[in-house]
């Protein structure tokens, strides 16, 4: 008798059980389902996000690593969920950024970027996987950073940051992250941060460098205290034209996150005055003490010229975006099209390719009968490469019976460079090299691999 | 007295031990500094101290290249350029007219925006 009466508190106890993990399964499915993230083209008032004032147990257990850390404590741990941070940009210092945000329990992720999931950023941009591409950036973060921590809450905004709009949407937010990629956002950034009193964790990465900086944080400088004036567009190099290696954007935003959290939890951040170099190739940090909020400032400053949002693309004198700008350096009859060079290769014209991007680049791809010579060589006249450039000429000419002036096609990635090589080599022409027709193929090989051979790669 | 450690970039000079880094993007060290980062270089000796200002007119004459206007605008750096002296913001330190001493280190870094 009391057997059976114990084996039936066992069996029921295992019921019991059971239902509960069914219980809490459901309402995980359930969570996860009325949560469709709302992907915003326009900024809108949000609710203000609601204050916890203690940690749940689910909590408890899933900061427990941290909570234990003196630094940041319970007291952090309810900071860092009464905080909400805005990223502007969600590449490869947003995504980092992001996951590491969340994953610590942030309040509220504001993840803004006007793009969309391309296979070029994925080396990179974390957050985003291989069946995103096509989709807008901040929706693929977003629904990234829910699998991670639903209780995140997370806004996407698929838009271009303005001046229209950025100070409505930044004096929503606690903490604002520049994780853009361009010039005239990150003066933007700043502007509306000065004018609505938030600090910035703002860095930057290229090639194999990267900085950080927090801006507008306790009597330290903003962008344009240390920058009043913008670098000339030809300095500037974006990471579709000077490469990146993913880790040092990663690295980076790991860092911003760092620093956010720290502001966030009531901790302070080390870098208000104070720039972070890192140099990826030497593995080298570098703290650099900055000047103090400078008193000139045109934003920040004891007499500010600067009391609104200005046009900051008109102010750097290039666009909010690291898409590569077409140059139109040249006159229609001085440049052929992809497919007009297509015909001249059928019809078996004698011509010289000349390829004048830099050798990485070639080794990427390249046609075969074309020759290199960087523009760089070109520009410093490197006299092994004009000497080898004289040769390629003058075999041409004598392959040319009837005379005249040997043409030579000038090719590059996307028909930038090859236009100013076209004016260097018309300048050249007749004096330090034979008299040559020069002309450059329009949209250079990328062009070559979209309108005539798509089996040539593109990068 | 300031000392970088940065082993490799030291280097002597006329009576200074300076330090020159460029920290800038390949292609503009390329056709500013055919690429090297570091440079040995002998400072003639004068009667008075070297200031900022007269070493930026040095460095103009005798390490660049071509293109100026990537580096210098006026007798400052070009906008964008941040120059550190011993790991300091050279606004610290007075800008142009700061006086090199024995064993300063001077950083010229060019910003980053890629993200």
């Amino acid at each position: 008798m009391s057997e059976d009466v114990s084996c039936l508190k066992a069996q029921l106890e295992e019921k019991e059980r059971e239902i509960a993990a069914l219980k809490n399964k459901l309402s995980l499915l359930e969570k996860s389902q009325t949560l469709v993230l709302d992907l915003h083209d326009k900024v809108t008032p949000l609710t203000p996000l609601r204050a916890k004032h203690a940690l749940s147990n689910e909590d408890i257990m899933r900061y427990s690593r941290q909570l234990l850390l003196p630094d940041l404590g319970v007291r952090g741990q309810l900071n860092l969920s009464k905080t909400s941070v805005l990223i502007v940009g969600c590449g490869g210092l947003g995504c980092p950024l992001a996951q590491y945000l969340a994953a610590a329990g942030i309040g509220r992720l504001g993840l803004l970027d006007y793009d969309e999931v391309e296979l070029s950023n994925l080396h990179r941009q974390v957050l985003h996987g291989e069946e995103n591409q096509g989709q807008a950036k901040a929706l693929s973060a977003a629904n990234a950073v829910r699998r991670l921590n639903s209780t995140v809450e997370c806004v996407p905004y698929h838009l271009q940051l303005s001046p229209e709009n950025a100070l409505q949407l930044i004096q929503q937010y606690d903490i604002v992250a520049d994780c853009s990629d361009n010039v005239p956002t990150r003066y933007l950034v700043s502007d509306a941060c000065v004018l609505s009193g938030k600090p910035l964790v703002s860095a930057s990465a290229l090639r194999m460098d990267g900085q950080l900086t927090v801006y507008n944080y306790r009597g330290g400088p903003c962008y344009r205290c240390l920058y009043p004036a913008p670098p000339p567009p030809e300095t500037v190099t974006n990471c579709s034209d000077g490469g990146v290696l993913g880790v040092v954007p990663g690295i980076m935003g790991c860092f911003q996150a760092l620093e956010v959290i720290k502001i966030a939890s009531g901790q302070g951040s080390s870098f208000g005055q104070q720039l972070l170099m890192f140099d990826a190739q030497d593995a080298r940090f570098r703290s650099i003490k900055l000047r103090p909020r400078q008193a000139g400032c045109a934003v920040c400053g004891e007499e500010p010229s600067v009391t609104q949002l200005v046009d900051y693309e008109a102010f750097c004198g290039s666009a909010a975006t690291d898409k590569c700008q077409r140059l139109h350096l040249l006159s229609r009859d001085q440049r052929i099209t992809a497919q007009d060079y297509k015909s001249i290769l059928d019809d078996a014209g004698p011509h010289l390719l000349l390829d004048v991007r830099p050798l990485v680049e070639v080794d990427i791809c390249h046609l075969p009968f074309s020759l290199n010579i960087p523009l760089s060589s070109l520009e410093e006249r490197k006299s092994e490469h004009l000497q080898l450039l004289r040769e390629r000429v003058g075999q041409l000419k004598r392959q040319m019976a009837g005379g005249g002036r040997p043409p030579v096609y000038v090719i590059c990635k996307q028909g930038n460079d090859s236009q100013k090589a076209v004016q260097l080599l018309e300048k050249m022409s007749g004096s330090e090299l034979d008299h040559v027709t020069v002309k450059d193929i329009s949209g250079g090989l990328m062009a070559w691999a979209r309108t005539v051979d798509p089996t040539f790669p593109q990068y | 007295m300031h000392t970088c450690n940065l082993g490799k970039y030291q280097f002597s000079i006329f009576g200074y031990r300076l330090i020159f880094l460029f920290f800038f993007n390949s292609r503009a060290s390329e056709l500013l500094f055919d690429g090297v980062k570091e440079h040995q270089v002998t400072l003639p000796g004068q009667s008075d101290p070297w200031d900022m200002k007269q070493l930026l007119v040095w460095i103009q004459r005798n390490l660049l290249k071509e293109r100026p206007e990537l580096f210098v605008q006026g007798e400052s750096v070009r906008p964008g350029i941040l120059v550190l002296i011993n790991d300091a913001d050279w606004e610290l330190m007075g800008e142009l007219d700061y006086q090199l001493q024995d064993q300063d280190c001077i950083v010229f870094i060019s910003t980053l925006h890629g993200g």
